[in-house]
């Protein structure tokens, strides 16, 4: 620092010359624009039309404006264009905000109509019009995700282990890069795939909860590889050394010792990918199908699941359509409350599971 | 040490091989391959599926136009959507990325990074539901400004849908829906952008934002496109949001973006016909999942390769 001052003091307090040596707005300066703005939006909103929407439009058009104006006269055209850059970022923030605070409000609003106990406890066999629940879809879905999960963690676990444990050459690198691109199978080619293989053995038209379940673990063995890697990465490579060094075996090393250490990561992951996987409708859609009635036996039949449920409660909502379609909006909130829920449990699981830092 | 050679084998041998080892390494290998296996069977299960639509008459395809008039409006559809997706996104993506890493307080930052990723653990199915309850009603004012003022550019011809639901809804929808990606990777980038670069801008006087456009984006530039790429990959197989939006308006290619006509998509068209679909037809929507199967391989791959090729000289600074 003292060496560029001593070199030229100019570039410090006028680097470009439009720029007014010291010239600085005050630090109340943003929020004083905003509130102006706010107070003009009002004016204009008077003579238009009074909408929330457009006030805010308003006023952060008008105070990014007024902000822009006032630093450019007064602190140069450099730090005027910071400054707009400042109020578009926030911006920007603010806008991906929306959608998410009206989302959730527009579900609970919704949602809770008809989040009572028969929507738990019945199902909608014989329901036209009021009442009826989503107890078979709420089954389903359970049923569902843990085959889902029985699948994917033992495949995606092994296959992290492989990766960071024993991969090496071609076979790690194909592996690394074929579980990045079955990342980003679409949804619902996912279910065509699980269709296509059971058509096979069973004829046109199947429709079995199993299959869901494969469907989903398409989805979901990538997110489990993924994040195992990561986390089975972080252990330090001093404890397998130190567990070789015992003579200990690697497998067991692996059990005994790399495991463990990661556990409260791999449960975070695990929990992450059931959080992904629960609420995927479109392979569900094409592989499990829909039916009013409780089906317990994923390998007989049609079963009802959450977000299909909710699907055809919207869409197809029958003649009174008021009641299917709160129905399915209760649907949608039991469906965001399951995925928080996970959410929530994966943090706490890394939060108290965590490896005791004090060695 | 009275086990001694055991039977080779082609992986490195460490010096003691027991057979619990064998076992454990063998089952993770082949855990590996089996994913391998999976998706050489994605391919070729589709594949086998849709070759009864790919060698059927044309007059058996449903339009009765043959497999490529058939699928051509539902490609036209799904490039659509993704692409105002795309467009919208990855701006505000950028912009989100920029404001937690470099605007929020730090010690916001980790919370607003967790705000932001909430968006992608709401289920599509819900975006849906959002989409033509609360978002499409509230964009109708909107297109008929749109249509009054703008109306002359044929994305913006008339007549306006009266229920919002149209292609520039979807665009948006979507939108919102690969948000989280697109910025979650832009902040990656960002923040591994050397802090020798940023401090030395900011101690030759520049502004934050001078500081940012000489050394942040450039060096996330590959960042912010792989990142952009994915979320295309993701917008191009959206199902759910779309089905219900766009469902009962099929009405073939056209660029009028908010009027009640606009094109399906592959996914969604896929899940708003296949429960209903028996025999050829079904062979028919299978085939136009492998289309889009190939159009997303194709998207993820390049995405992959470009954010790959960064983490290559990401180290070299």
């Amino acid at each position: 620092m003292s060496t560029s001052t001593a070199q030229g003091p100019a570039t410090d307090v006028a680097p470009a010359p439009e720029q007014r040596p010291g010239g600085r707005l005050p630090r109340w300066a943003p929020w004083a624009a905003f509130v102006a703005a706010l107070a003009v939006a009002y004016l204009v909103g008077l003579a238009t039309s009074t909408n929330v929407v457009l006030l805010v439009i308003y006023t952060v058009v008008i105070g990014t404006a007024g902000l822009y104006v006032a630093s450019r006269i007064v602190e140069g055209p450099r730090r005027a264009v910071d400054r707009l850059v400042t109020c578009l970022v926030s911006s920007a923030f603010g806008i991906a905000m929306v959608p998410l605070v009206s989302l959730a409000y527009e579900v609970i609003r919704r949602g809770v109509l008809r989040f009572d106990g028969e929507f738990f406890g019945a199902s909608l066999v014989g329901v036209i019009g009021e009442g009826g629940g989503a107890y078979h879809a709420i089954m389903g879905t359970l049923i569902i995700t843990l085959l889902t999960t029985l699948i994917s963690v033992p495949i995606g676990l092994l296959t992290a282990i492989y990766l960071v444990e024993y991969g090496s050459g071609r076979l790690k690198r194909a592996i690394t890069f074929f579980v990045d691109v079955m990342t980003g199978i679409p949804s619902i080619v996912a279910g065509l795939f699980a269709y296509a293989l059971f058509v096979i053995f069973f004829g046109a038209g199947i429709r079995l909860g199993i299959m869901g379940a494969v469907a989903l673990s398409v989805l979901m063995i990538p997110v489990v590889v993924r994040s195992a890697e990561e986390v089975l990465k972080l252990v330090p490579n001093e404890l397998r050394e130190a567990a070789y060094a015992l003579g200990v075996p690697k497998w067991r090393t692996i059990v005994k010792v790399v495991l463990p250490t990661a556990i409260a990561g791999l449960g975070t992951g695990v929990t992450l990918a059931i959080a992904r996987v629960i609420g995927e409708t479109a392979p569900l859609l094409v592989t499990v199908g829909i039916t009013n009635g409780t089906n317990l036996n994923p390998f007989e039949g049609r079963m009802a699941t959450l977000p299909v449920y909710a699907f055809y409660q919207l869409t197809q909502p029958g003649v009174p359509p008021e009641n299917a379609i709160d129905r399915a909006w209760t649907a949608a909130l039991i469906l965001i409350m399951l995925v928080m829920g996970l959410n929530v449990v994966a943090r706490l699981i890394s939060r108290f599971f965590a490896p005791k830092t004090s060695r | 040490m009275t086990v001694t050679s055991p039977p080779q084998e082609p992986t490195a041998p460490p010096p003691v091989r027991r057979p619990g080892d064998r076992i454990f390494s063998l089952s993770a290998k082949g855990a590996g391959i089996l994913i391998l296996v999976i998706l050489a069977g994605v391919t070729l299960f589709l594949l086998a599926e849709s070759f009864p639509a790919l060698t059927a008459p044309a007059e058996e395809i449903p339009g009765e136009g043959g497999l490529a008039s058939y699928v051509w409006p539902l490609i036209f559809g799904t490039l659509l959507s993704a692409a105002i997706a795309l467009l919208v996104a990855t701006p505000l993506a950028v912009g989100i990325a920029l404001f937690i890493t470099h605007y929020a307080p730090r010690r916001l930052a980790q919370v607003l990074g967790y705000v932001v990723d909430l968006l992608a653990a709401i289920p599509s199915i819900v975006y849906g539901f959002w989409g033509i309850a609360w978002l499409a009603p509230r964009l109708v004012p909107f297109y008929r400004w749109l249509e009054e003022n703008l109306g002359f550019i044929p994305l913006f011809a008339g007549p306006v849908s009266p229920t919002g639901r149209t292609m520039l809804t979807i665009g948006l929808v979507l939108a919102v829906m690969i948000l989280p990606i697109v910025s979650a990777i832009s902040r990656e980038v960002f923040s591994q952008v050397p802090t020798l670069h940023t401090e030395a801008a900011l101690a030759l006087g520049a502004t934050r934002w001078e500081m940012i456009k000489m050394a942040v984006i450039p060096y996330g530039k590959s960042g912010i496109i792989g990142g952009a790429m994915l979320g295309l990959g993701r917008a191009l197989g959206e199902t759910m949001a779309v089905a219900i939006i766009l469902s009962g308006s099929a009405a073939g290619i056209t660029f009028a973006l908010i009027s009640s006509a606009n094109p399906q998509t592959i996914a969604a068209n896929i899940a708003l016909q296949f429960p209903e679909s028996t025999g050829i037809d079904v062979n028919t929507l299978i085939a136009s999942g492998l289309v889009l199967f190939v159009i997303t391989l194709l998207v993820n791959m390049l995405a992959r390769w470009i954010v790959n090729r960064r983490a290559d000289f990401s180290g070299a600074n």
